[in-house]
């Protein structure tokens, strides 16, 4: 199947003009020696089978279950008017706005996602977008080297695996180190940052610290003592940096509120289906005081010559097509749609919306926490959490598996996420929002509990 | 900075309401659905976000659309950006609840769908491309761009050669080449281009040496021009130890004509929203996967789709394949973009893609050979998918510059091309038209082009003030830089900038 218009003749006009009897002539260029003929491909498919092929391998995949499946991926109730709106061809099929006059449309989406999520982080400053929340949290670490000098970040291991497995990447080619601040093990605050450590990490003559990133909530689900870290990583000299998820914002306190420099996260919760693992949107905001260490695109609002409001790509002297191997990054294009998908979602919602969608999660999950307590799956810590929460499974692994074939999917198994913490070996990291139901909520209890009481053999 | 007059469209905050549009998507929660947090986790103050009903929205969003030029607007020869048609049947993929309502977390035997059609794309890009092995993780092309140098660093420290400190990157290359190896804690190199637009071999011997770990080669080059002498500039890199790198952004000019590592390439990767057609959304969401010759296969990130004896798929588990570079991002990668990849390669079939380039070539060749003698066409050999055009004479002659003439075509009707990009010629046009661009559409653009040479010498204060019928005029820039406004605020001027 061809998107292309051209006729026969017109080629053949097009050869004509130039004097060429085959378009194999403009090739010629190409030594003979490395010239490719052809690919050993799959034969072209027309639409109707490709339809077809493409719908027999989404069928494929297991959309049915009961899923309590979250750590940094949500299912949320998504408003038709954000995907419909996101198929206006003039805003999907246009590129980065490089000419502001007839990119005007794309230029005031940018700069009210940008106010949508100052407003929700209390931040100034809001890059364009970043890939991910994992990208993004890299970036912002990052940022705290290039704004301190110094070249030792320190990130608590509430934050999310991937989070850290990116950021390690991301260090060593930049020649930075970073090093995890632990969890507690026990006691009250059981799964939350070790801030007797963190401390005496911060106080590390050798290491100076230039950042201290921590996630709230973390990956387990708990609120961390933002405020706490944050004045021990001022006391230090660090910055401060928030992993944050953004629905969670609309009813927790802000970044700005508890002292983070920066807020860095994952936007996808916002109006993107998990699809998999992307595209997502990565969320990085900062004070003001950060504004020329922000790396990606910003948008500004400016006027033309005659003095009309209008908006424009700004302070672009940090960007890699400007300042080449002096960048801040080496960002170029991002993820403006999902920045889009935010920015509609947000506005669909309104304030009280977005409250709600928030407030009914958390109301579930102390639903889901109450019947997988009776079902004799207790919470593995005793802080408090949002909407996502690890309970006490023994051989956890395995009962997620039976669980899987009773429709269930039962969230992910902490042996399998973290399997470097021991203490979360019996961990079953599970999460409601406001499309879980209590019908859900009652089978996944029941199953479990039946799991959970009956001996192994009798299971199989 | 005044502004003065109506804005073109209000903001989402100038078109709020107090209790407009509330409480309509979501039964109300309980009362008490908060009060077991602690209080001072709770937010102090609701955020100031905007209350519009539904119809307020859409009117919002259609009206900020037509304020934009598009690919479904118009002709949009944006050179380097490969600005094709994007098919519909792509978006109505990617929307398909099995492939869009899977967690990415979900058990294997859960996502089979999504991890075959995943594999099948790494095998095809594969074939394309003459790699041996290719990952689907980075986000876009510049995060693959340091996916592959990072690589690059782990193979050459896993031979223990600490030594190589620098990356070798010709002057007309994408600035993100030069900002990855930064990233990646190499010195660029800059190294000047031949007179005829083409890599300097001279140049390249005189700087290769014990210290290059790699050279990035972008091949059509940014000047739409193939690298002629590839072949000796691989033997030159290879012989000093040094990795090839090629920046693929310029594969969509020769789909079945050129294969990088068949070539001798050891790395690159692909844009897919430039040569498979993904949407580029208003500046991403893209994908750029990255394809390795077999002797950095082991240092792909992870995770890898892999297929079982048994045919099964799965994910590759963390830590599985220990000399890998680890992570670029979360999860798989941009999986919603890569089934509009994979769409798009299973649509065309290898004869199709071929068709793909050959009518881009045809495209490009045809429209600078129209426009020869009205503007300076600077290298003469035919080009790729893509040419130089550039405003020189046209500037001596009548003070016009390729701002100017860029800024008037958007009076004719049309997107301007990439302006002074790349660096290496003066008042540059970048001008790609693709192969989805119909003859009279390339015909009418030429026509523009020709018109705005003649009312550069008849008229030029009506070029030099272009556009004219654009929803705003030229914007004071500096202002923008210089007083940032980033953000919308209820009360501005209580809140001077900075």
């Amino acid at each position: 199947m061809a998107y292309g218009p051209h006729t026969a003749g017109e080629r053949g006009r097009m050869l004509e003009a130039l004097g060429i009897a085959s378009v194999d002539a403009l090739f010629e260029a190409i030594p003979p020696a490395v010239r490719a003929s052809g690919l050993d491909l799959a034969p072209a498919l027309t639409e109707l089978e490709l339809m077809e092929h493409l719908e027999g391998l989404a069928g494929q995949n297991r959309i049915d279950l009961a899923s309590f499946l979250g750590a940094g991926v949500y299912r949320h109730h998504l408003p038709p008017v954000v995907d419909q709106l996101l198929l206006r061809g003039e805003l999907y099929t246009a590129y980065t706005p490089y000419q502001p006059e007839i990119s005007q449309g794309t230029l005031q989406t940018i700069y009210e996602y940008q106010s949508l999520l100052a407003e929700l982080t209390g931040m100034d400053v809001v890059s364009a977008s970043h890939y991910d929340g994992a990208a993004a949290t890299a970036e912002a670490a990052l940022m705290t080297c290039r704004a301190t000098g110094r070249e030792h970040v320190l990130v608590s291991r509430g934050v999310h695996p991937h989070y850290r497995e990116t950021f390690e990447t991301y260090f060593a080619g930049a020649n930075l180190t970073f090093a995890e601040i632990p969890l507690l093990a026990g006691g009250p605050a059981a799964g939350t940052t070790d801030l007797a450590a963190l401390e005496r990490m911060l106080a590390d003559p050798e290491h100076p610290v230039a950042g201290v990133v921590a996630g709230h909530p973390s990956v387990l689900g708990l609120l961390e003592p933002m405020e706490e870290i944050g004045r021990l990583a001022h006391a230090a000299g660090a910055l401060f940096v928030a992993v944050v998820e953004p629905v969670g914002l609309a009813v927790l306190a802000p970044p700005a509120a508890y002292g983070a420099d920066i807020a860095a996260g994952e936007g996808q919760s916002l109006g993107m289906p998990p699809q998999y693992g992307g595209p997502y949107l990565g969320i990085v905001a900062c004070r003001e005081a950060l504004i020329r260490q922000i790396p990606g695109r910003l948008i500004g609002m400016t006027a033309d010559l005659e003095g009309r409001r209008a908006f424009v790509m700004t302070l672009r002297a940090r960007e890699q097509d400007i300042r080449r191997e002096r960048a801040a990054s080496n960002i170029c294009t991002n993820q403006a749609l999902c920045a889009l998908a935010a920015s509609i979602y947000v506005a669909a919602l309104g304030p009280g919306g977005l409250h709600d969608v928030a407030a009914t999660g958390a109301a579930r999950a102390a639903e889901l926490e109450a019947a997988l307590a009776t079902a004799g799956a207790p919470r593995l810590h005793r802080g408090a959490y949002l909407n996502e929460f690890a309970v006490r499974v023994p051989d956890a692994v395995a009962v997620h598996r039976r669980l899987l074939g009773a429709g269930i999917l039962a969230g992910i198994p902490l042996a399998e996420l973290e399997p470097g913490d021991p203490s979360l070996a019996e961990g079953l990291l599970v999460c409601a929002t406001e499309v879980t139901t209590p019908a859900e909520i009652r089978r996944f209890a029941a199953a479990l509990a039946a799991e959970l009481s009956a001996p192994p053999e009798a299971v199989r | 900075m005044t502004v003065t007059g109506n804005p073109l469209q209000p903001t989402l905050f100038e078109l709020s309401r107090p209790g407009r549009g509330a409480g309509t998507r979501l039964p109300a929660p309980p009362a008490d659905a908060l009060a077991r947090l602690p209080a001072s986790a709770r937010r102090a103050v609701p955020p100031a976000l905007p209350e519009l009903n539904e119809a307020t929205l859409v009117r919002h969003y259609v009206n900020l659309s037509h304020l934009n030029w598009s690919v479904d607007t118009g002709f949009y020869p944006l050179g380097s950006c490969t600005m094709k048609y994007n098919p519909k049947v792509n978006e109505w993929a990617a929307r398909l609840p099995g492939f869009a309502a899977l967690h990415p977390l979900a058990p294997d035997e859960t996502a089979q769908g999504t991890l075959e059609l995943l594999w099948r794309l790494e095998q095809d890009l594969a074939e394309i491309s003459g790699m041996d092995a290719v990952t689907l993780q980075p986000a876009a092309g510049a995060q693959g761009e340091l996916t592959g140098i990072l690589m690059v660093r782990a193979y050459h420290r896993a031979r223990g050669d600490a030594a190589r400190t620098d990356v070798l990157v010709p002057d007309s290359a994408h600035g993100t080449n030069p900002a990855t190896a930064s990233m990646a804690g190499f010195r660029t190199v800059n190294i000047p281009s031949a007179a005829d637009g083409g890599v300097d071999l001279d140049a390249f011997r005189a700087a290769l040496g014990p210290t290059t770990a790699a050279v990035m080669i972008t091949n059509p080059s940014t000047l739409g021009l193939f690298e002629t002498r590839v072949v000796e500039l691989l033997e030159m890199v290879h012989a000093v130890g040094a990795l090839a790198y090629m920046d693929g952004a310029n594969l969509n000019a020769m789909l079945g004509h050129f294969r990088p590592g068949a070539a001798g390439f050891d790395v690159m990767h692909f844009n897919v929203h430039k040569t498979f057609s993904t949407p580029h959304g208003g500046g991403g969401p893209g994908a750029g996967p990255v394809g390795v010759l077999s002797h950095l296969a082991p240092f792909l990130p992870e995770p890898l789709v892999l297929r079982e004896p048994d045919g099964a798929f799965r994910l590759e588990r963390a830590g599985e394949r220990p000399t890998s570079i680890g992570r670029m991002r979360s999860f798989v990668g941009n999986v919603g973009i890569l089934v509009r990849a994979y769409a798009y390669i299973r649509a065309h079939g290898p004869d199709g893609l071929r068709e793909v380039s050959d009518d881009a070539v045809l495209a490009a060749n045809y429209l600078k050979h129209r426009l020869a003698g009205a503007y300076v066409v600077p290298f003469e050999r035919p080009c790729m998918h893509e040419f130089v055009a550039s405003s020189t004479a046209l500037k001596a002659a009548t003070g016009v510059r390729t701002l100017d003439v860029a800024k008037r075509l958007i009076d004719k009707g049309f997107h301007p091309p990439t302006i002074y990009f790349p660096l290496t010629v003066d008042e540059a046009l970048l001008i790609e038209p693709t192969e989805t661009e119909s003859l009279e559409t390339l015909d009418a653009f030429v026509d523009a082009m020709l018109d705005i040479a003649r009312e550069a010498h008849d008229d030029p204060e009506l070029v030099k003030s272009a556009p004219h019928t654009a929803p705003v005029r030229r914007l004071d820039e500096a202002t923008a830089a210089r007083q940032p406004n980033l953000r919308w605020r209820a009360e501005p001027a209580d809140d001077p900038p900075a």
